[in-house]
């Protein structure tokens, strides 16, 4: 399952129907494409709701939501001691709630503890304010080490945390659903909550980066 | 199951690699895999631990050549056939001949473009009302079980027979351990335990470091 080859679906011996270049469908391809239209014909489920998921996981529900959030913790200290004793009612302020995100547990990464999250049997992640995993986080090398070597994980990714910092690692195995809040950057006094939020990168919320340092700052 | 998908704490995968401003889907079927699987869910014929469970059943050796949507695609056809709802038979013949007809399923869930947002904006799902007692407290010292079940478990391997803290009762549940084999809700609290590094993994982790994972009472005995 942590195929990122892109032509590795791309069987020569499965020559199907011919798309406008030509390209014969991938067996994967014919498989999707018949299960859909049977599913179409039952009536099991309707083309235009297939459409509109489609559009809310690529335009609509993303990281931007999860930073606006981490952006308004930065600027206000009631909210953040709200996003912090509930987190699902805080993004629920914001109008961020839904699938895969039933409870939502926000972790504050300060100059004592870092923390990381990641599921190791599946793929569970904050979908209403992160969006749909990346393919690094469902991916084999990330579920595996992430437990067992979180240092060596954070250390690679260029985010190693110094030795006297704990690190806390949340395994997404029930419904309860993580977000890291990371630590504001250095020399942001100044900057509107908009411009923060273009600070906050969707891995600065899983805990393997740190936010962006402003421009020219350094 | 002792399944490959159980990760936590595996060697030899090499590094993770991040993928730079990755979009959402690589590829015209996966969009297609992805929406067909969550629409076909509120079918109600299957919950996400069902869901889970069926992905965890592809063969050993089919694993890390499989990619993501490819096993949603995977546990999509499985769960379909088994269900009644399409047949492995149908969509052989559909393969074949594309213009075979099938006779309408009449169901009464079916997602209508019009609810998306609605059904989509909606958490609820695993969390119930049932009024069950808690068997531990926050601040309890919990021993985790030692199983190796055949089917599905959301107890990690490296988990079973350690010793942890428990932090936060999340309440109550679905448990997914019994819901994923078909065997009803079960509802349970769930909890988040602590578990210190060296527990886990031996004296060569750092002291002080910890993995945090939510846990039922089934899974958990007093310390």
């Amino acid at each position: 399952m942590p195929d990122q080859d892109p032509d590795h679906n791309h069987d020569d011996d499965d020559v199907g129907e011919h798309r406008d270049h030509d390209a014969p469908l991938s067996d994967v391809e014919l498989r999707v494409r018949t299960l859909e239209s049977l599913l179409v014909d039952k009536g099991l489920v309707d083309p235009a709701a297939l459409d509109a998921i489609i559009d809310t996981y690529e335009t609509r529900v993303g990281p931007r939501n999860g930073a606006r959030i981490v952006a308004r913790a930065w600027v206000d200290p009631d909210f953040r001691l709200r996003l912090l004793a509930d987190g699902t009612a805080a993004a629920a302020e914001h109008g961020y709630e839904g699938r895969q995100t039933e409870k939502l547990v926000v972790l504050e990464n300060t100059p004592r503890v870092h923390n990381l999250v990641v599921c190791t049997l599946c793929s569970c992640y904050p979908w209403a304010v992160l969006g749909l995993p990346p393919i690094w986080y469902k991916s084999a090398p990330y579920r595996a080490r992430a437990v067992i070597d979180p240092r060596g994980v954070l250390n690679e990714l260029g985010a190693g945390v110094p030795d006297d910092r704990e690190v806390r690692v949340w395994d997404s195995t029930a419904e309860i659903r993580y977000m890291v809040l990371p630590e504001r950057p250095a020399g942001t006094e100044a900057m509107s909550e908009a411009e923060l939020t273009g600070l906050v990168t969707r891995d600065s919320m899983i805990g393997v980066a740190v936010a962006q340092a402003p421009a020219g700052a350094g | 199951m002792n399944g490959l998908h159980d990760l936590g704490g595996m060697h030899g995968f090499g590094p993770v690699v991040i993928e730079p401003d990755e979009p959402p889907f690589h590829h015209p079927w996966e969009r297609r895999a992805f929406a067909i699987t969550l629409a076909a869910g509120y079918l109600g014929e299957w919950n996400i631990d069902q869901s889970r469970a069926m992905r965890e059943r592809l063969p050993a050796s089919e694993y890390f050549d499989t990619s993501y949507y490819e096993l949603w695609l995977y546990g999509l056809e499985r769960l379909l056939d088994a269900r009644g709802l399409v047949l492995n038979e149908e969509r052989a013949a559909r393969r074949q001949d594309p213009t075979v007809p099938v006779a309408r399923v009449d169901r009464v869930h079916v997602l209508a473009a019009r609810d998306v947002e609605r059904a989509f904006g909606t958490a609820r799902a695993a969390r119930t009302d049932d009024d069950v007692e808690a068997r531990h407290r926050v601040g309890d010292r919990v021993l985790t079980q030692t199983i190796n079940p055949v089917g599905h478990t959301r107890l990690p391997r490296y988990t079973r027979g350690k010793r942890g803290l428990v932090t936060v009762d999340h309440g109550v549940w679905i448990f997914a351990d019994s819901m994923g084999n078909d065997l009803g809700p079960d509802p349970q609290h769930v909890y988040n335990v602590r578990f210190e590094a060296r527990e886990l993994w031996g004296d060569g982790a750092r002291a002080g470091d910890a993995v945090y994972v939510d846990l039922w009472d089934d899974h958990l005995e007093p310390a």
